[in-house]
């Protein structure tokens, strides 16, 4: 099959250059003998194509109906052959495997409701990774993070030292609005630990500012942790280094294990907490989380039900909600999300489709950490939320609500590529702006 | 003509039967003793809770978007899987082999005028189904040679048999050809993509478990 959309990456074209078939085989042979079952078996063999998966997916969609970025285009195109090649390929079809898996899939699962034989594609897909990564054939950037992971247990190169000098340098700007706010390190058997993705202290640090406040004034026992494990993201789940997302996940819940606090609560943050309540703790032989996890969707519900926090003022003017993928259709979080959204805001419109059934972000799983050589792939891949997003402009909608770092970098993206001038937040924006603030200075 | 006709429905029946039942019973353990073993992610999580309602969601047409989505797919195969299913199991030829070899006795067999229809019904759904794979861009780049045969493989009964009924042809043939192309279709059931008749039921119950257990969102 013919693949002419080939994007150069230092990562991938380096990756192949070290591989042939034989070790490709050898690889392969052992990888489907050791870490796959009935599952990937099951789906290859019963899959009747009928392609009624194509529509689900952002990219197909976006791409005018071009059957190789549909689901089952996807795994024909990848699995399929390894499959039926039992492995022997030469390294330039790896080259495409890796292309098309960690950049043309956002494993959103949204093919999930298309598909009556319930092939979950997001599992074979991520299969293929997992075969990419022990090749050693992943895109550079999104390894960059992987290695930070390996190294530094967070995944933005955080140091140290770095980590709870910016949240002492958060705690020193909010204390000229709330003269005694604290970001408490290390308290022991606080009811709440805050984790947050490295991206927070890295460069988007008024969002600790701003939690730290929301927190604060809500009067919770609460604390956040000084050593690593306090960065709960998960690039090595999306790389397929599976090793590397046990041991996050083990460092994430041990931190909160050893502060014997009671919940985890977590940021705005989607591949995060599937990490945590989907992946990452199966990896560790876990049933569940070991401590349990709270998004900060449940959180804000929580918090606003029980009058901890009360908005002085709504945000004014219709918001529409975009529904992430991991929290939503991975954690039906759709009619908490509605609720604080409602209390939040003055109007609310709708998109549609939306809930488990919305159109994906195209940066989630991954694909936005795979760097700029695939920003490209992520904008024109998503003309359908573009379009989506202008139906909502129309009717005259100009913020969108999302509670994800990933949707909020692809949206932003499809924002601007697409011309849409319209303003993202996070509820907690909205929360932080709007909120009474008994404990703040005039 | 006689014995041959003999033959396929004595000796080669039993041999499409049990090709057909060992066969199924051996994927089924084969794939359960993987899953459990190989698959120790997943397994645990099933649940009859949501795998059964995983499967009456979808059992309903126009229920699930992939259904909603694609209206004329989502008639076609549910007239086609029903008289698919229907009409070789209460047709009134095939009740008298029921009782012949197996002694299961029929209190209702479907009309023959009725079953006729049926019988166009299943190969009006497969023409469509061929036109469909080639005729739709993303239908036609994942179709291989084995979605052809299988086509035809599930087609073939129904043809020879709708022949036979109407004497077209020679009818002796056309039965001998009735009865071999449908043991064909029996005992390749496990070993095709036909396969999904024996597995969709546990596929859609593992992903309907994930998503009302873990993900807490309906699947369809």
């Amino acid at each position: 099959m013919k693949f002419d959309r080939k994007i150069d990456d230092a990562g991938l074209r380096e990756g192949i250059a070290k591989l042939t078939p034989e070790k490709i085989q050898e690889t392969f042979l052992q990888f489907i003998e050791g870490e796959t079952g009935a599952k990937l078996k099951v789906y290859s063999e019963t899959c009747v194509r009928c392609g009624m998966c194509s529509e689900a997916c952002h990219y197909f969609m976006s791409h005018d109906g071009d059957p190789s970025y549909s689901p089952v285009g996807k795994v024909t195109q990848t699995m399929g052959v390894l499959l039926k090649k039992k492995g022997l390929v030469d390294p330039e079809f790896i080259y495409k495997c890796a292309q098309i898996a960690y950049t043309e899939c956002n494993l959103c699962r949204r093919c999930i409701h298309y598909c009556p034989l319930g092939i979950d594609t997001g599992y074979i897909m991520s299969m293929v990774r997992r075969f990419c990564h022990k090749l050693g054939v992943t895109p550079l950037y999104i390894q960059d993070t992987a290695h930070s992971h390996s190294a530094t247990f967070n995944q933005m190169w955080v140091k140290d030292d770095e980590w709870p000098d910016a949240l002492l340098w958060q705690e020193e700007e909010a204390r000229d609005e709330f003269p005694n706010l604290r970001v408490p390190l290390d308290v022991e058997g606080a009811d709440y630990m805050y984790s947050v993705i490295a991206p927070e202290p890295k460069f988007r640090t008024q969002l600790i500012y701003q939690a730290a406040a929301i927190l604060h004034e809500s009067g919770v026992n609460w604390t956040m942790p000084s050593l690593p494990g306090w960065d709960n993201s998960d690039m090595a789940m999306f790389t397929g280094d599976f090793e590397m997302m046990g041991r996050l996940k083990r460092a994430h819940f041990e931190c909160a294990q050893k502060l014997k606090v009671k919940k985890i609560v977590m940021g705005e943050c989607g591949h995060a907490f599937r990490s945590v309540y989907d992946m990452g703790n199966r990896w560790c032989g876990w049933d569940n989380y070991p401590v349990e996890v709270v998004h900060s969707i449940e959180f804000f519900a929580y918090l606003l039900r029980s009058g901890k926090i009360k908005m002085a003022t709504k945000f004014e003017g219709p918001v529409t909600i975009h529904d992430p993928c991991n929290v939503i259709r991975g954690r039906g979080l759709m009619d908490e999300l509605r609720y604080v959204t409602s209390e939040i805001a003055t109007e609310v419109i709708e998109m549609t489709p939306n809930r488990e059934h919305n159109y994906c972000c195209c940066a989630g799983g991954g694909v936005i950490n795979c760097g700029p050589p695939f920003k490209n792939v992520r904008i024109k891949g998503n003309k359908i939320k573009a379009e989506q997003l202008k139906r909502m402009k129309d009717q005259g909608v100009n913020t969108i609500i999302s509670p994800c770092h990933n949707c909020h970098g692809g949206l932003e993206d499809i924002i601007h590529a697409y011309d849409l001038h319209m303003e993202l937040k996070f509820l907690g924006d909205i929360i932080y702006a709007h909120m009474e603030k008994t404990k703040a200075v005039e | 003509m006689h014995d041959i006709y003999n033959f396929v429905v004595g000796p080669l029946a039993w041999f499409g039967w049990g090709v057909f039942i060992l066969g199924s019973i051996f994927k089924l353990v084969y794939a359960y003793n993987k899953f459990v073993t190989k698959d120790g992610t997943s397994a645990p999580y099933m649940s009859w809770k949501y795998g059964l309602r995983s499967i009456g969601a979808w059992l309903v047409p126009f229920n699930a978007l992939g259904w909603r989505n694609n209206p004329l797919v989502t008639v076609v195969t549910f007239v086609f899987h029903i008289c698919l299913i229907l009409v070789p199991v209460f047709l009134s030829a095939h009740a008298v082999l029921w009782q012949q070899f197996f002694g299961v006795e029929f209190f209702w067999t479907l009309p023959d005028n009725v079953a006729d229809y049926m019988t166009l019904a299943v190969i009006a759904a497969c023409v469509f189904f061929a036109v469909r794979r080639l005729a739709y861009p993303r239908v036609r780049f994942v179709t291989e040679a084995k979605d052809w045969w299988v086509l035809l493989l599930v087609v073939s009964p129904f043809i020879t048999g709708f022949l036979a009924y109407h004497q077209v042809f020679q009818y002796q043939i056309m039965i001998v050809l009735h009865v071999i192309t449908g043991l064909a279709w029996l005992a390749l059931i496990p070993f095709s993509r036909l396969a999904h008749m024996l597995f969709i039921l546990f596929s859609r119950a593992y992903i309907g478990s994930e998503f009302g257990g873990v993900r807490k969102a309906k699947d369809w």
